[in-house]
């Protein structure tokens, strides 16, 4: 698939709008999307049910069409596709969903086989690249089974699977792990990075939760309200979130939290008498694992209360939260040392 | 009994058997087209016609809404037009087969609309033409419920069978008004209704054995 001459991109939103009439009044989902996903590059979308996203993300393959802007897919219009031309232009688009959408009435290999025997591949290599197919995720002994008697983790393989069967260089996936238990969606989550490595897949993902998008992403589009509200690397969005929709995402994946015997103590100005300030430090970067910590100490003199922490990885990238406490009026001199070591910090409040 | 009468009773039963055969044969080859196209032409679905399907619609209701005794002498002329002759067995067939398949027609529509609207959308997302989302995900996806209204329509047949008597039609029903009813034979008309319930009740169990046969929707143990 050739691409787009313009942007360089696998997929590209320009200007896109999508508005429904129901009942005589017009809603609209979506408006002024502007979005490059790069070619081979996890780039996820996240939003509230409602946000458009998978408005969004169905306007790839043509299940939906945009009333403005254009979509194009490997430098074709998608929009204005229709027939021969957009059946064409979704071999190269695999999709894999929240409830899987596997036909009960054919075995795991019969269903990894519908999208071959839909394109018109002779009987013989449909088996043979089913058969490859399951193989690659890891369901050679259930080839036979019907998916009544699956787990849910064996569905979704078995919806990769087929999503990957016509040799698509674009994989949608629309809530795949949503219906799926924590661990297994690590597992699915981790099939879909190898795919991504290995066959240089360009997957472009919806979800809500942030948590997935930290696994496997690498970049980040926040919809809120059908317009894209922010968008960047992972890491950045992840480290520097800019949008109140997006801290909200985030509370819940990267919020360390005060443990809430100090919570209900702390109040905003210091208190008369001795205190302790309360501070929010992001290590970020290479610095993230330096024991940072133990050299303010040291070189300070400063004594230090560790309240909460944690260190994270975004991608391959280490990113720590960690929340201390250090004597009020000696606060200004610790954020000092550590903003001069490329270090944000933030002053919560005070525990008298 | 006599052995004359266990002569009747044999060929009346393979005449209800033939009839109705020839016409749910006949009535599931038309009304698996008229069926799916009912469930395909709503508005919004596969092959959005709603202004054809309300038609199809009328047709359909307007057939079913005839009693089967009233159809059966209404469509005389067309019977024999169709079979030669508007009397006997065979021409029994005609009328049998002609409100057969607006039944089933509705049958396998139902059986199609309860398809999952997912299954649809991926393998539209596959790139298949509507027709081959009609035949490799709807029909299969479908063919549980269809032979269970398949089964339905056999059963109802039997019950139709009995009254193309009023045109000559032979058959177990034709056998118990005229031994049974009109000459006060008793027994014929009870060795009727036994004959009745057992056809009735073998064509649910087989019908029900094969929509088990292909209905993977339910995990079931493979054995050991």
């Amino acid at each position: 698939m050739q691409r787009d001459s313009t942007t360089g991109a696998a997929i590209a939103f320009e200007g896109v709008g999508k508005s429904f009439t129901s009942k005589g009044r017009t809603v609209t989902a979506l408006e002024g999307v502007d979005l490059a996903v790069a070619p081979g590059a996890i780039t996820g979308i996240i939003g509230r049910s409602g946000a458009g996203k998978s408005t969004l993300l169905r306007m790839v393959n043509g299940l939906e069409r945009p009333s403005a802007g254009r979509v194009t897919v490997g430098g074709r219009d998608v929009g204005t596709a229709r027939g021969a031309t957009l059946r064409e232009i979704r071999r190269d688009v695999g999709m894999i969903f929240q409830h899987f959408n596997l036909l009960s009435s054919r075995t795991v290999l019969g269903n990894v086989a519908l999208p071959l025997e839909i394109a018109g591949v002779p009987a013989a290599e449909t088996a043979r690249r089913a058969k490859d197919l399951v193989e690659r995720v890891g369901l050679e002994t259930l080839a036979d089974r019907y998916p009544a008697e699956l787990s849910g983790g064996q569905k979704q393989r078995v919806g990769i699977a087929r999503a990957l069967a016509t040799g698509p260089k674009v994989l949608l996936s629309d809530e795949a792990t949503s219906a799926l238990d924590p661990e297994t969606t690590q597992t699915v989550l981790r099939l879909l990075a190898d795919i991504n490595r290995d066959l240089g897949l360009t997957i472009l993902m919806i979800t809500h939760e942030m948590a997935v998008l930290r696994d496997i992403a690498s970049h980040v589009a926040v919809i809120e309200g059908g317009r894209i509200v922010e968008e960047g690397a992972t890491y950045d969005i992840f480290t520097r979130p800019a949008h109140p929709t997006t801290r909200s995402f985030l509370a819940g994946v990267t919020g360390v939290t005060l443990p809430q015997f100090i919570a209900a103590r702390m109040q905003l100005d210091p208190p008369a008498g001795p205190s302790r300030e309360v501070i929010r430090i992001t290590f970020l970067g290479a610095n993230a694992t330096d024991p940072l910590l133990a050299e303010m100490s040291a070189a300070l003199g400063l004594e230090v209360n560790i309240l909460a922490g944690a260190i994270e990885e975004i991608g391959a990238q280490p990113f720590g939260n960690l929340l201390i406490s250090v004597a009020a009026e000696r606060g200004p001199e610790a954020r000092h040392y550590l903003d001069t070591r490329g270090q944000r910090t933030e002053v919560l409040g005070y525990v008298g | 009994m006599s052995a004359n009468l266990i002569a009747m009773l044999a060929e009346a039963t393979w005449q209800t058997l033939y009839m109705v055969a020839v016409a749910t044969v006949i009535g599931a080859l038309c009304g698996l087209p008229v069926g799916t196209f009912l469930a395909c032409s709503r508005k919004g679905e596969l092959l959005s016609a709603p202004l054809v399907n309300k038609v199809l619609g009328i047709v359909v209701n307007a057939t079913r809404s005839v009693p089967f005794i009233i159809l059966v002498v209404a469509i005389i002329p067309f019977t024999r037009m169709v079979a030669g002759t508007s009397i006997g067995t065979t021409a029994a067939i005609v009328p049998l087969t002609i409100a057969a398949i607006p039944f089933i027609a509705r049958l396998i529509e139902n059986a199609i609309r309860e398809v999952d609207s997912g299954l649809i959308e991926a393998a539209r997302a596959m790139g298949a033409t509507p027709l081959q989302i009609i035949a490799k995900v709807l029909i299969p996806e479908a063919l549980p419920g269809i032979t269970l209204g398949l089964t339905l329509a056999v059963v109802s047949l039997i019950g139709y069978s009995a009254m193309v008597g009023a045109v000559g039609g032979e058959g177990l029903g034709d056998l118990g008004i005229r031994y049974g009813y009109q000459r006060f034979m008793p027994d014929v008309m009870a060795m009727v209704v036994v004959i009745l319930i057992v056809m009735v009740q073998l064509a649910q169990s087989i019908g029900e054995w094969i929509a088990r046969k292909v209905d993977k929707r339910a995990p079931r143990n493979r054995g050991a």
